[in-house]
């Protein structure tokens, strides 16, 4: 489904510097993958390019079956590419369904609208006709971009850090989403994490760091490699909040 | 009342036929209707070209539309209109003018509307221009507001000029006795060659008066704004100025405060934020299937809403 091919990214950052140095990954259909690694790795520097955000200085992107490696962003995400921030947009005027609608491409009944902030453990009377804009906080953005991300129904959604800035009770609201994305296997997920519990529900686990990936596999494989790279990964339990 | 008369007022007040409520329709300088209702009394005026408002103590609830239409080109309107709200009364404003010019020449309306507001009363006031038409002829409008408002009185200004007015120069003066509050939100889209210049002065000489002023706007092509507002606090009261600007292409906003105190305690804040529409915004609603063009559009729509 996708399908990265030697890509690269270097920066030219008083010397030339390789954000991403020679990646290569394949990711099957209905897979739930798991990106970790230690901050500064170039996890986030993956999604943009995956999404078309930053393009490769070399390499080639496959998207079922499709090169996409020269396609704006507009054109992949009418392909079905979905990507949720790590850092939310604010706009000024714009509403939570105003939003919501976008993602999912046609107005929406309230319902459904309300369906999507339920599932984030957002109280939708509350949120629904409210501003995105600095007003919110970031745990509430994030949830709101997350709802976005499963308003759009994409083929291939990439979250990026999803628990960042989210509390412990919304936490647990989280797992559960991704579970049952899942369950009811609505296409791949990427999801670039650093908690245990999201890795715990991983068909696969690819560690970058440094701009290599530098191990992939179930858990137990990946976990003693993880601890290697000194990755920020917290794997006490309970615990959510993250740098 | 005139076709193109009919399609402007749809536009500046939501026209939807001839309302439940005290009304006056100018048209091309003349008055193409009027009605008055028991609370609510509306007279020409017997030296100036324009119209006496008198909206009698304690009427709630109701609505007044005065809305003018400029209907060709060559026409250059003037007109007066004074509005008395009385005691506790609490009423809505329709106002707002239309230029249609299928012609070469100019056509201007300068509306000038004073606002006697008494001890208590509420007044919402909504203000929509719009110029239509084909013509090469400019379509300006200059409205002036002078405010008078007593102890206690709120008025509430929501002014949207979105489209086809070549020039404007709105001048807004305010005068807050004890306890009045005054809340403005402008705004404000140009496009072409236009410009527009938005003047404010508002003083606050009564204890614990307040006065909050948002801009919204935004310049495209090569046309330019002005913003200006002057808050002067003689007691102690609260003044906040925003003039928050988008630009695109060759536009160019400039936005001058002018924050005056008189008294220790007048708090008076202004906030100006001018630029272009943030990168991140756009790409964000392209992640979302947007070409760069929509997205634009949405940020723009959802900024001036
Ligand atoms: N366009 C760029 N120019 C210079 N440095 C960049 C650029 N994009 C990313 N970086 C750097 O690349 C590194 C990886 O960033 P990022 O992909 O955000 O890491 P992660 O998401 O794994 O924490 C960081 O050190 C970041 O500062
Ligand atoms: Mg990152």
């Amino acid at each position: 489904m996708l399908e990265l091919k030697h890509i690269s990214f270097r920066v030219e950052d008083g010397g030339n510097k390789d954000i991403l140095d020679d990646i290569s990954l394949t990711v099957g259909d209905n897979r739930f993958v798991v990106i970790t690694g230690p901050n500064g790795g170039g996890k986030s520097t993956l999604a943009k390019i995956i999404m078309g955000i930053e393009q490769p200085t070399a390499g080639q992107i496959l998207f079922e079956g499709q090169d996409i490696t020269a396609l704006s962003v507009t054109e992949r995400a009418a392909l079905g590419i979905a990507y949720a921030f790590q850092q939310p947009v604010r706009f000024k005027g714009l509403t939570v369904s105003d939003l919501i609608e976008l993602a999912a491409g046609h107005s929406l009944e309230r319902g459904d609208l309300c369906g999507y902030l339920t599932e984030v453990g957002l109280c939708a009377r509350d949120y629904i006709d409210r501003d995105v804009n600095a007003s919110l906080s970031g745990g509430e953005i994030k949830r709101i971009e997350i709802a976005m991300a499963l308003a759009r129904g994409a083929h291939l959604t990439v979250f990026d850090e999803p628990e960042a800035g989210i509390d412990l009770w919304s936490f647990n609201h989280l797992i559960a989403v991704f579970q049952k994305l899942r369950r009811e296997t609505r296409g791949t997920s990427l999801i670039i994490s650093h908690q245990e519990r999201i890795l715990d529900i991983a068909d696969e686990i690819v560690v970058l760091a440094g701009g290599h990936i530098v191990a992939r596999g179930h858990k137990e494989a990946v976990l003693p490699k993880l601890l290697e790279t000194g990755s920020s990964v917290n794997f006490c339990e309970g615990k959510a909040e993250q740098l | 009342m005139n076709q193109i008369t009919e399609d402007l007022l749809k536009i500046v007040s939501d026209w939807n036929g001839i309302p439940d409520a005290a009304y006056n329709i100018r048209e091309d300088s003349g008055c193409a209707g009027r009605r008055s209702t028991e609370h609510i009394q509306i007279d020409s005026k017997e030296d100036l070209p324009g119209i006496n408002i008198t909206v009698q103590p304690g009427t709630k609830g109701e609505m007044v539309y005065i809305p003018a239409c400029v209907t060709h080109s060559a026409v250059d309107d003037l007109v007066y209109n004074d509005f008395y709200i009385g005691e506790g009364a609490d009423v809505t404003i329709v106002a707002g003018c239309g230029i249609h010019s299928d012609g070469e020449e100019e056509s201007r309306h300068n509306g000038i509307h004073r606002f006697f507001i008494e001890k208590g009363a509420k007044v919402l006031y909504l203000e929509k221009h719009i110029g239509t038409g084909k013509g090469s002829g400019a379509r300006v409008i200059n409205p002036v507001t002078e405010a008078t408002l007593a102890e206690d009185a709120y008025m509430e200004m929501n002014t949207t000029q979105i489209g086809g007015v070549d020039s404007t120069v709105r001048k807004t003066k305010a005068t807050l006795q004890q306890g009045a509050k005054m809340v403005v939100k402008e705004k404000l889209l140009t496009e072409g060659t236009q410009r527009a210049e938005s003047d404010f002065v508002i003083n606050l000489i009564g204890e614990g008066s307040g006065a909050h002023l948002v801009s919204r706007s935004v310049a495209k092509g090569h046309s330019e704004q002005l913003f200006r507002s002057c808050l002067v606090g003689e007691a102690a009261c609260s003044g906040h100025s925003e003039c928050d600007a988008i630009i695109m292409d060759d536009g160019k906003v400039s936005a001058t405060p002018e924050l005056t105190a008189h008294n220790v305690d007048a708090a008076l804040i202004h906030e100006a934020a001018i630029g272009k529409i943030a990168g991140e915004q756009i790409t964000k609603l392209m992640t979302l299937g947007l070409t760069e063009h929509e997205a634009e559009e949405k940020i723009i729509e959802g900024f001036l809403r």
